[in-house]
């Protein structure tokens, strides 16, 4: 089994690469990358020519609803998504229905993974039973059935002290704690961001401090314990600040952002179109902006989709009642590389960093590279292709996304995962 | 779409010569102006309606009452048109009940407006008589109405225009048939 | 944009300034009709206009169904009950169902803002907007703004104030948005927990003390105070509301000279206005339902009056 990608840009920015390279891979692994790397003719050719060549993109935060809510999205859907978007390795959140809150669940996760034979799919366990945020989760035993990181995203953990114990029992695994950093009492009836838009559409707001005074207990309660705490979808500048003292000062925190936060504004709300309502919402322009400058001043660890589908059901209704959430794995790259990256705000060198070792790096995960003998994932960038985005072919069961219609520049072009081509051109191989 | 002026029907005195005659022939019909009013149907016949009081007056020495009828809302043919006409305000002033009302319009054609008209005005009360008199009437009756009182019959095809023009409104007295330039 | 090419009405955000005036120079006539004996035309006759209400309102849908009947046409309502709403259908089955029974105007309350946006996306029939949650209640508005033109004679140049929960007024929002069409001064006056954030962006002032708020002003609007709010901590208690902001005859002192004040009802009498003021000859609260089918009459013929052929869906 061999596989030949030929002249296309190699960027591995763990290994500061950044050229013009074949590579070779043999039996699933990196063999060789040079130039003009010899043929013996038993290899299967790929002319990557004017594409760029990266390490297999990682999503360290999504929502694939297996088990439980497989009317949403399933284990293998959810697979297929985030192969044809360009990423060969989804970590799921654990709000699931049971929690991963339990070894067999996490077993569940992986052992479908399998079955579908597309990408990694790494299992995040829960923080606390149920999501309940009372009583700490088995986290040892998650950690030895593969969970990589523990999150009861969706349900921020309000209690300081179950928070505090969390940090410091999975400082003692030497895993991270991912945090959705919520007031629920500040977010209350919110619907959207709360400012000049919310006053002119009618809805109830959100205040950006629902989301910093989470985020300023949780660095504290991780400098309190020398825990790892990775912020997840961090959306205000005010977030931004405080993560941004913390990392100064030496606190083991790290964040990401979404494609939807880093591009979208609040304002996009007025036609009450349910696609817009996510958790945290869609914030103005300022916090928009500010995003995109720490993405590219390297303040942000990592890009996250948190892909959240949806059944039609649960967004063709009033707004209020449209649960929230953006289907996010087939648009991701693309939305980042047209907004982004054309736009010259975001170097490419960059962002392949904030999909590849940025992620490994929050998780500590020794993937995300190009080096020789190391896992053949990698993901090849078509940086001139453009699209419209089109739900209705989305492999995700969920087609609820705001940036439908949008034509973008800049897809994934090949997904390979363990050496196996398991993507073309947003099609399955 | 554009008009052209085809020829001169009425200048301003063959107008007034005409709203003379007409005057006589309410005070003839009605022996004497006791008991009757003037209701113009906006817009045209407004003006018209007013001239004829004068008239009237200057012949009797009594002036009658004189109001102004908006029939929008009671036209028949609302859902054929694009957007919806402009309403105006009614203003009759005087109780219509028990009086010889004379309808004044400046043409005639279907006899829709007529018939618009009519039921506008019995929404008002209940006159005792209702007269119609029209400056112009140019005949391709469609209803069976058929007016009292006539300044000038003049026969056109369904294609022209008849236009009346009035003071008030466009500044000078006379009516014309127009057709439309392509 | 001209009013009768309009699919729906869902809010004055986004209604220009000739479409309100074209409303409020057609309810002039519409106000003849009602004040005299024979209130009826035959305008709308063959037309159906149904009201369903997902929240309470008998004067909002009593004025509607009035309106629609003095036009001669048939006027429906939808009682929601909360039974149905649990049995599970969705907003979009039930608007579904309506719309197949025939119905051309579909006036809708919902306790949800947007509620009416989604409908409205969702059905060939046209939408009125009677109340969606806390965003617009665009009749009530124009019904105010034909209130103040018909007193004032004009609405430019106004100095308005409106006092009360801003930040759960739909009735409030609507009429900054209409208001500030014809380049009225708009304030508002409440205490801070109940003014909506960055609400001087849309150019209103806002006031905390009620004195301050309301000098030299040229109308007062004053909106009901929902008691539940007190329930979220939102304001101490209505005792403490009415020592700050229960409009008074000594208020309209601080006032212009002929100013009016305006409620869009149900008042709260010794609560957020004085019964002094309530009937006092100053006060239009009367004049605003009758204006209100006024209005409604308006709008109802400027949307169905014409033909559909030339509607920009």
């Amino acid at each position: 089994m061999k596989l030949l990608v030929k002249g296309g840009r190699v960027i591995d920015p763990k290994n500061s690469v950044d050229e013009i390279a074949d590579v070779l891979i043999i039996d699933g692994k990196i063999a060789a990358i040079g130039r003009d790397l010899s043929v013996d003719g038993d290899e299967d050719v790929v002319d990557a020519e004017g594409k760029i060549v990266c390490p297999g993109f990682i999503d360290i935060h999504a929502h694939l609803r297996d088990p439980g809510y497989e009317y949403k999205e399933d284990i293998i859907t959810g697979s297929k998504a985030a192969a044809a978007g360009g990423f060969t390795t989804v970590c799921c959140m654990s709000n699931t229905d049971p929690v991963i809150d339990d070894g067999i669940v996490a077993r569940h996760v992986l052992r479908k993974s399998e079955q579908a034979g597309l990408i990694n799919v790494l299992p995040i366990g829960s923080i606390t039973k149920k999501l309940e945020g009372e009583e700490l989760s088995e986290m040892a035993e998650l950690a030895r059935e593969g969970c990589v990181a523990f999150s009861d995203d969706g349900n921020p953990v309000m209690k300081s002290d179950v928070m505090r114990h969390a940090l410091e029992y999975a400082h003692m695994l030497n895993l991270p704690i991912l945090s959705h950093c919520e007031d629920l009492n500040l977010s209350r009836d919110g619907l959207m961001h709360e400012g000049y838009y919310s006053t002119l559409y009618g809805l109830q707001g959100i205040p950006a401090e629902a989301e910093e005074i989470m985020v300023a207990r949780d660095v504290k309660l991780a400098v309190l314990t020398g825990a790892r705490l990775h912020v997840c979808h961090v959306s205000t500048t005010g977030s931004l600040h405080i993560i941004e003292q913390a990392k100064a000062a030496g606190a083991c925190v790290t964040c990401e952002a979404t494609p939807h936060h880093l591009t979208l504004t609040d304002e996009i709300v007025g036609d009450y179109d349910t696609n817009t309502k996510v958790n945290p919402p869609l914030r103005s322009e300022a916090h928009v902006k500010a995003l995109a400058h720490a993405l590219a001043s390297g303040l942000i660890d990592c890009i996250a989709t948190d892909h959240a589908p949806h059944n039609v059901e649960s967004k063709d209704c009033e707004y209020a009642k449209a649960s929230s959430g953006i289907s996010g794995l087939e648009t991701a790259v693309a939305v980042i590389m047209d907004r982004l990256v054309h736009t010259g705000l975001l170097h490419i060198t960059d962002m392949v960093r904030l999909f590849t070792v940025g992620p490994c790096r929050v998780l500590g995960l020794d993937s995300g590279t190009l080096t020789l003998e190391s896992k053949a994932d990698i993901t090849i960038i078509d940086a001139d292709a453009i699209r419209r985005v089109d739900p209705a072919t989305f492999y995700s069961k969920g087609k609820n996304t705001p940036f439908k219609g949008m034509e973008l520049r800049g897809w994934p072009w090949m997904t390979i995962s363990g050496g196996r081509i398991v993507a073309r051109e947003g099609r399955l191989a | 779409m554009k008009f052209r002026e085809k020829a001169l029907i009425m200048d301003e005195a063959s107008i007034r010569r005409a709203l003379i005659r007409i005057a006589h022939e309410i005070n003839e019909a009605n022996k004497g102006v006791e008991g009757v009013a003037l209701v113009g149907i906006r817009r045209r016949g407004g003006p018209l309606a007013n001239q004829l009081a004068s008239q009237i007056e200057s012949i009797e020495g009594i002036k009658p009452p004189v109001g102004v009828l908006d029939i929008t809302l009671y036209r028949d043919d609302l859902t054929t048109l694009g957007p919806a006409p402009i309403v105006h305000r009614t203003e009759v002033d005087f109780d219509v009940t028990g009086k010889v009302i004379v309808l004044v319009d400046d043409v005639i054609f279907t006899g829709r407006t007529a018939r618009a008209a009519l039921d506008a005005l019995m929404d008002l009360g209940r006159p005792r008589r209702i007269q119609l008199a029209v400056l112009i009437d140019r005949g391709h009756r469609e209803l069976p109405i058929k007016p009292d009182f006539v300044g000038k019959n003049v026969p056109t095809s369904r294609q022209e225009i008849v236009s009346v023009l009035v003071k008030e409104i466009d500044g000078e007295d006379k009516v014309v048939i127009e057709e439309v330039v392509r | 944009m001209r009013f009768d090419r309009r699919k729906d009405l869902l809010g004055l955000r986004d209604v220009e300034r000739e479409e309100i005036e074209a409303v409020l120079e057609t309810a002039v006539p519409m106000k003849d009709i009602i004040t005299r004996d024979m209130k009826k035309v035959p305008t709308l006759k063959g037309k159906s206009i149904i009201t369903v209400f997902y929240e309470n309102s008998t004067r909002t849908r009593t004025s509607f169904d009035l309106a629609g009947r003095y036009l001669s046409a048939d006027t429906p309502n939808l009682t929601v009950s909360t039974s149905s709403v649990q049995k599970g259908e969705s907003l979009k089955d039930t608007i579904k169902t309506i719309e197949m029974m025939g119905p051309d105007v579909l006036v809708m309350r919902h306790s949800l803002s947007g509620a009416p946006h989604y409908v409205a996306r969702n059905t060939s029939m046209r939408v009125i907007n009677a109340g969606d949650g806390i965003n617009e209640h665009p009749t009530q508005a124009l019904l105010d703004m034909y209130s103040i033109l018909e007193r004032k004679g004009r609405l430019e140049g106004l100095k308005v104030v409106i006092v009360g929960d801003i930040l759960h007024s739909r009735v409030a929002r609507s009429n900054i948005f209409g208001l500030s069409k014809f380049g009225c001064e708009l304030r508002v006056v409440g205490p801070s927990t109940l003014i909506p954030s960055d609400i001087e962006k849309l150019g209103v002032k806002a006031y905390a003390n009620l004195e301050a708020g309301i000098r030299g002003a040229d109308v007062i609007n004053v909106l009901r105070i929902q008691k539940e709010r007190q329930h979220g901590a939102l304001f101490p208690s209505i005792d403490e509301y009415r020592e700050l902001y229960m409009v008074k005859p000594e208020h309209l002192a601080l006032a212009a000279d002929d100013a009016i004040v305006l409620h869009p009802g149900p008042m709260n009498r010794g609560i957020e206005i004085s019964t002094e003021l309530a009937e006092s000859s100053r006060c239009v609260v009367n004049e605003q339902v009758t204006n209100g089918v006024a209005v409604r009459m308006a709008i109802l013929y400027l949307m169905l009056g014409g033909g559909r052929d030339e509607i920009a869906c």
